[in-house]
């Protein structure tokens, strides 16, 4: 049996408010929110978060990391590098990107479903558009992690993929020439006449080869462009039982929006459950799956909806700013240099994988590792200890006003980890105000800055919330 | 093994210091140049008199070629060092242990900085190319954790704690109102001090030491020779450094009340001067304010004040220009200004002057006399928890 045996999801921490935006760009906006990366997030960072959610509690290691984003942080270079050093996965396990569509990470799950051992697919993206447009107000930002293997005792299949089926057409709907910053779309209503019989006849055909008549399907998901393309394909079909696609709260996230809604599926989902995934994107791709009895025990939080009900606001001025729209007078500082590629290559336990060393004579921990004992006696005689799971408590902490930040003051504290080590780190994801001495805090993968086209990915400690 | 220090191996025969203060209109070279003539001049001797040089400039070049060009140095040894805010006392440690070897008769040290010519705010460090991982706080950030750790471990309200830390500022620009060298020559009154917009945590821009141009220099010969040139030299008894080793960043049990490469640097010092009693022998002390709570723990870690003491004797006026214990009476980092390569000679320069009587009537301290006769400078680099120290103790009479 071969099919879902992990899956997570990351949203982060702000939400625009789409009734702001009018007031500053004069139309546009709208009702309910959207997810909003924050400034030292990308789409790397984001699945990152989500893949470290989706692989925490596995047995097992995949043997294939698959990254699909809209809005990778490189061209030339593969982008699911940094989220293997990051998820500290093993050296065999092969690493690509999948391409620039929304279609690509869904392109992941299908060719995962085909293939043998156990597959990551891994999803990020940043939306937006010009202010004021409707790709900005209904875009979203978000990270989604899949993992597709055979069933195992270590890691059991909770949602068997028993059908899938693709349709491919070539019109343009939405394009953005590589490098640009927004997106253009076509008129929504062409798109629309597109959609529709290209999503019934891949859901038909899915349900053909899973070999499942369509009463048999409790939920279907659908990742649409629009929720109005969402709402006339279902309609077309005549599904009646069709999931939240979270368009009032997250916004339509690119190519995290398939994994996003596969997660929603599956976390509505009971054991023994027929539900269906309809994605919409240059084409249709619809998967049949039945749930086991697995999905039953597994833990799936935080879900789409906890996280989606979650976060707090962001002011639309800060949106823009964060976006690059709105570009803020930087304090009168120098500007973060370029991270060496080689100091880096040799760090990457450390910079990506968050790899403190242990005195294995006094138990001390050492964040950044040492090679010699902190009292200086021995050398290379260190043991490993993974820190990017382990909670911390803020010791002290301060505002800092002058040092350059893309979005100043920066939040700094000095943290302690449990069991042992302390490191003065960023805080993130939260206001000024709220920190104290004594609060716990986790550890996220974050984008301090890029310099000449060099993301300098390291980690960063958010409060625990909730 | 030991650290033995050289007391008594060698006198300052001559000292020079430019003003502190934004130089628009000078560069590094001009500055070089007026901090070594005035020296020169200071010792009565010619610059080929000079047998070795070094210069202490933490960002103003690199090399010993930085010094030797604009002074035309005539194929002479120039060692350019660094060690952050304590880079110019480190070039006077280099040079007199140099002398004291026996390698050279007399030795120039000089310290030089052009901070402002960056257009930044601060002071700015350029790093070597690195993986990226490394804290990119400012100073003030660092030095603003110090404040609050050590109100909440000796029981001092927020609010005294403001008032301490107000009165290092206030007192320390009332000396630099009195100093025609100081950067910034005006007194300032608490509510200014306490209504200034925050810099980072409850650090105001009156906590945080100005940033200056400006260089300073020494001349140094062995001590048995300093009659030659000078009557009235100082003698140095001591010159301690200690650099962290990085561990209060990374050590849970590391608290932010105290720098103890500093405390060890002291311990060190004063067992090199043979001081038992630092209060009783020390008549001055300049020491590295670069933010105000910095000089109240400072007074702790150089053995002046009890723990959790220092604040309290701070506002009762001791460490004041007319108080028991003088510190900081040419204004301090805070008011004299801090261009990092000269600020630990600046410091030298006013033990020059103080203990030889030389200050002028309207700062003369009146704590020097012949039982007390001793100066102590101090810098510090770097920040709570990885930090360099220096300290130099120097004194009017031999032992």
């Amino acid at each position: 049996m071969r099919g879902i045996t992990a899956w997570a999801t990351y949203l982060p921490f702000r939400r625009l408010d789409r009734g702001d935006i009018a007031a500053v760009a004069g139309k546009g906006g709208g009702r309910g929110t959207r997810t909003v990366a924050s400034f030292d997030e990308d789409p790397t960072t984001m699945a990152v978060e989500a893949g470290r959610r989706a692989t925490r509690s596995l047995g097992i290691h995949p043997d294939l990391l698959l990254f699909g984003s809209v809005n990778p942080a490189y061209a030339d270079k593969t982008n699911a590098t940094a989220i293997h050093a990051a998820l500290r996965l093993d050296e065999s396990c092969g690493a690509f990107d999948l391409g620039l569509s929304p279609r690509s990470a869904l392109a992941g799950v299908l060719l995962a479903a085909q293939g043998a051992g156990s597959a990551l697919v891994v999803s990020g993206d940043i939306r937006t558009g010009l202010a004021g447009s409707v790709a900005e107000s209904a875009g979203g930002d978000a990270g989604a992690a899949i993992v597709i293997g055979d069933d195992s005792p270590e890691a059991p299949v909770l949602a068997e993929i028993i059908g899938t089926s693709s349709r491919t057409a070539e019109f343009v709907d939405r394009w953005r020439t590589p490098g640009e910053p927004h997106s253009k779309v076509w008129d929504e209503a062409f798109a629309q006449t597109r959609y529709m019989p290209l999503g019934s006849e891949a859901f038909h055909a899915a349900l053909v080869d899973a070999g499942v008549e369509a009463d048999q399907v409790a939920a279907v998901a659908i990742s649409a462009p629009t929720p109005r393309i969402s709402a006339a394909v279902a309609k077309n079909i005549g599904l009646s039982n069709v999931v939240d696609d979270f368009s009032q709260t997250v916004g339509q996230c690119g190519a995290a929006q398939p994994g996003l809604m596969l997660a929603h599926l599956l976390e509505s989902a009971s054991p023994r459950d027929i539900v269906v995934l309809v994605s919409l994107s240059d084409g249709a791709d619809v998967i049949v799956m039945r749930t086991t009895e697995a999905i039953a025990a597994d833990r799936h939080a935080p879900t789409v909806t906890d996280q989606a009900a979650g976060g707090a606001p962001v002011s639309y001025g800060k949106f823009l700013s964060w976006r690059g729209t709105l570009q803020v007078d930087p304090p009168r500082r120098p500007e973060p240099q370029r991270v060496s590629a080689t100091a880096a290559a040799r760090s990457t336990d450390w910079k990506f994988g968050f790899v403190a060393s242990v005195d294995p004579e006094t138990g001390s921990v050492h964040l950044p590792p040492l090679r010699v004992s902190a009292d200086g006696e021995r050398t290379d005689a260190m043991g490993q200890r993974p820190m990017a799971d382990v909670s911390a408590t803020i010791a002290t902490f301060t505002i800092d006003r002058v040092a350059f930040s893309p979005s100043p003051p920066i939040v700094f504290a000095v943290v302690d980890f449990d069991g042992g080590g302390r490191l003065p780190l960023e805080v993130c994801d939260c206001d000024e105000s709220e920190v104290e001495i004594g609060q716990r805090v986790e550890m996220t993968f974050r984008l301090l800055h890029t310099v000449d086209g060099i993301p300098n990915y390291f980690w960063k400690a958010r409060l625990q919330r909730g | 093994m030991g650290s033995h220090g050289i007391k008594d191996q060698i006198a300052i025969i001559g000292m020079g210091c430019t003003r502190f203060v934004e130089h628009w209109d000078k560069g590094l070279d001009d500055l070089i140049i007026s901090a070594a003539d005035a020296a020169y001049a200071s010792a009565g001797i010619d610059k080929a008199d000079v047998d070795a040089y070094w210069f202490g400039t933490a960002q103003g070049g690199m090399s010993g070629i930085t010094m030797a060009r604009p002074l035309q140095l005539q194929n002479k040894p120039v060692t350019r060092v660094e060690n952050y805010c304590a880079t110019g006392s480190e070039a006077l440690r280099q040079a007199a242990y140099a002398v004291a070897s026996g390698a050279y008769d007399i030795a120039m040290a000089l310290g030089a900085e052009k901070t402002k010519d960056s257009g930044f705010q601060g002071l700015n460090a350029t790093p070597p190319p690195n993986d990226g991982t490394g804290r990119t706080l400012t100073a003030a950030a660092m030095f603003s954790m110090v404040s609050p750790a050590y109100g909440q471990k000796y029981d001092v309200s927020s609010d005294e704690m403001r008032q301490a830390t107000a009165h290092v500022a206030q007192k320390n620009h009332a000396n630099g109102a009195r100093n025609p060298l100081a950067q910034f020559q005006r007194e300032v009154t608490l509510d200014t001090i306490c209504g200034s917009p925050t810099i980072a945590g409850d650090l105001g821009v009156f906590d945080c030491a100005g940033v200056a141009d400006g260089a300073a220099a020494v001349i140094i010969c062995r001590a048995e020779d300093a009659h030659k040139y000078c009557d009235d030299p100082l003698y140095i008894k001591a010159l301690s450094f200690v650099a962290g080793n990085g561990s209060g960043l990374t050590d849970p049990d590391y608290d932010y009340t105290t720098f103890p490469e500093i405390a060890a640097c002291a311990i060190d010092a004063y067992d090199q001067a043979e001081i038992t009693n630092p209060s009783a022998e020390i008549a001055m002390a300049e020491v590295h304010d670069c933010f105000t709570i910095t000089e109240i723990v400072l007074m702790e870690d150089l053995q002046f004040s009890e723990r959790g003491h220092a604040w309290r004797e701070m506002l009762d006026g001791r460490f004041d220009r007319q108080g028991d214990m003088p510190v900081n009476v040419d204004g301090g980092l805070k008011s004299f200004g801090h261009p990092v390569g000269a600020s630990g000679l600046r410091m030298l320069y006013e033990a020059w002057l103080q203990l030889r009587g030389k200050a002028g009537d309207e700062r003369q301290i009146e704590t020097v006399n012949s039982e007390r006769n001793l100066a102590l400078t101090h810098n510090l680099g770097g920040y709570p928890g990885e930090m360099v120290s220096f300290i130099a103790i120097v004194g009017t009479e031999l032992d």
